[in-house]
């Protein structure tokens, strides 16, 4: 379903993203973990083309993302992403937020977008706080409606890009909550996270990334159970210390 | 010399100023929202990926930035007639200078202002999916606004007393008709001391407004 192939990235001289090259297949979810500057959340961004890259080829449902040619709202407005600071619109209500792009990207009705807003808002267990503008929910409550913001639009895949590094600890684990029964229901999932009991209960796949460069990309249990590479030993054991 | 202070001049005439003064909120406010709409265009044609765009709306906007005001009334005064190849009046020769000048310093908060939205905003508006046209009229521009509020509400303020400057092409705002009375009635001290209390009260409720609103949205 996604595709990487020998992608690489430069900020002006400085390369970012060294010929990384993955694939995640549908139902897979795919942690992405490594140190910080390690490339990982730039990764992510270029598989929706948020971020542009200059070498390699990603494809999304067999659809070019660095194409000229590819109409890129399109394609983004099927794959879902959550960031890491939320990026809920604050100027508009937590329902209106998740009716947007139902209403202006996919022109459906105000009544099927309503509903399914507030279908979605159960789901992730905020119904009674729809009405209220994202400055007045918790970071945890903002992120879930993140979440559900980007379901609003039946995406083929999530991608996720630190969902809980801007979190307070007691949050956290409601918006991991969310994501694992996302996973169970079988949706596609690219997630950078340094939370390694989520990829444990939920992850298929692990990738670790350093200095711009996949140096690990296997099974989970692969990941945490067989030796690894020097560099992602040091990192699990930096993380999993507490 | 306070002794003869006549302040029934002022109620006299009290209608002629009036209509001095709907002329100067008219051509406040009209200048207001044509250079709100036309600044926010040259904006975003300044920050449009397109670069011939983005350098005709830089140098619009040096250029009338570069041009005092009163020669920019006068110009048009005798440009627009020539142009339209008829007498327009001094109004909306007026208005039209205004427009275009206030535009230059709209166009340059509002830039400020659409810059002020965080990069993560407009990944999010862009993920889901969202064209550059949409997320910035549904996601980039309402907050621009909302953030540029109080400095708005200052160059409108800048604005309103700048319109006094119409007296140069005979235009009878607030202060020319104040004047008027001033010469007709021989009462120079009661007219100018009338308009300069005008003048103060509408700017310093606007600036107690705008202090308010900074208060509300540094919260």
């Amino acid at each position: 379903m996604i595709e990487l192939k020998n992608v690489s990235k430069w900020y002006g001289d400085f390369q970012v993203l060294d010929d990384c090259s993955t694939s995640v297949d549908k139902g897979d979810v795919v942690v992405v973990c490594g140190p910080s500057g390690s490339g990982k959340s730039t990764l992510i961004k270029c598989v929706n083309g948020l971020e542009p890259f200059q070498q390699g080829e990603i494809r999304v449902d067999d659809i070019s993302v660095g194409d000229k040619d590819t109409n890129l709202p399109q394609l983004r407005s099927r794959i879902g992403m959550v960031f890491q600071n939320f990026e809920l619109f604050p100027h508009i209500s937590v329902v209106d937020n998740i009716k947007l792009a139902q209403l202006k990207v996919l022109q459906r009705g105000d009544e099927e977008a309503q509903d399914n807003a507030m279908r979605l808002l159960q789901r992730v267990g905020l119904a009674d706080q729809a009405d209220k503008h994202p400055a007045q929910l918790s970071g945890g409550q903002q992120q879930r409606v993140a979440i559900a913001r980007a379901l609003a639009m039946d995406p083929i895949a999530m991608l996720f890009d630190e969902p809980t590094s801007a979190l307070d600890p007691e949050m956290i684990n409601e918006v991991l909550d969310v994501m694992v029964e996302l996973a169970a229901d079988g949706m596609t999932m690219m997630v950078v996270t340094h939370e390694m009991g989520f990829a444990r209960r939920v992850a298929n796949k692990v990738i670790f990334m350093d200095e711009g460069r996949i140096e690990e990309d296997c099974s989970k249990d692969e990941f945490f159970n067989s030796e690894r590479g020097e560099r992602a030993q040091i990192f699990l054991s930096k993380i999993l210390h507490h | 010399m306070f002794g003869d202070f006549d302040t029934g001049v002022i109620f006299q005439n009290w209608h002629f100023l009036l209509e001095g003064m709907q002329t100067t909120l008219l051509l406040t406010v009209i200048a207001i929202v044509g250079g709100l709409v036309l600044g926010t265009l040259l904006a975003l044609a300044r920050l449009a990926p397109f670069k011939p765009l983005s350098f005709v709306a830089g140098s619009y906007v040096n250029f009338f930035r570069s041009m005092p005001l009163i020669l920019v009334i006068f110009w048009f005064y005798f440009l627009v007639p020539l142009v339209v190849g008829r007498p327009v009046g001094g109004f909306y020769s007026v208005l039209i200078a205004f427009v275009l000048f206030e535009a230059a310093y709209y166009c340059e908060i509002m830039r400020a202002g659409i810059q002020s939205v965080r990069q993560g905003q407009i990944y999010a508006g862009q993920a889901l999916g969202l064209t550059y046209a949409q997320n910035m009229r549904y996601v980039v521009l309402p907050q621009a606004f909302r953030n540029m509020i109080p400095i708005l509400l200052t160059q409108a303020i800048i604005l309103f007393q700048d319109t006094s400057l119409v007296y140069v092409v005979g235009i009878k705002d607030f202060l020319v008709s104040a004047d008027l009375v001033a010469n007709r009635e021989n009462r120079i001290l009661e007219m100018f001391t009338t308009v300069a209390l005008v003048y103060f009260v509408i700017c310093l409720s606007g600036s107690l407004l705008i202090r308010r609103l900074q208060r509300k949205y540094a919260q």
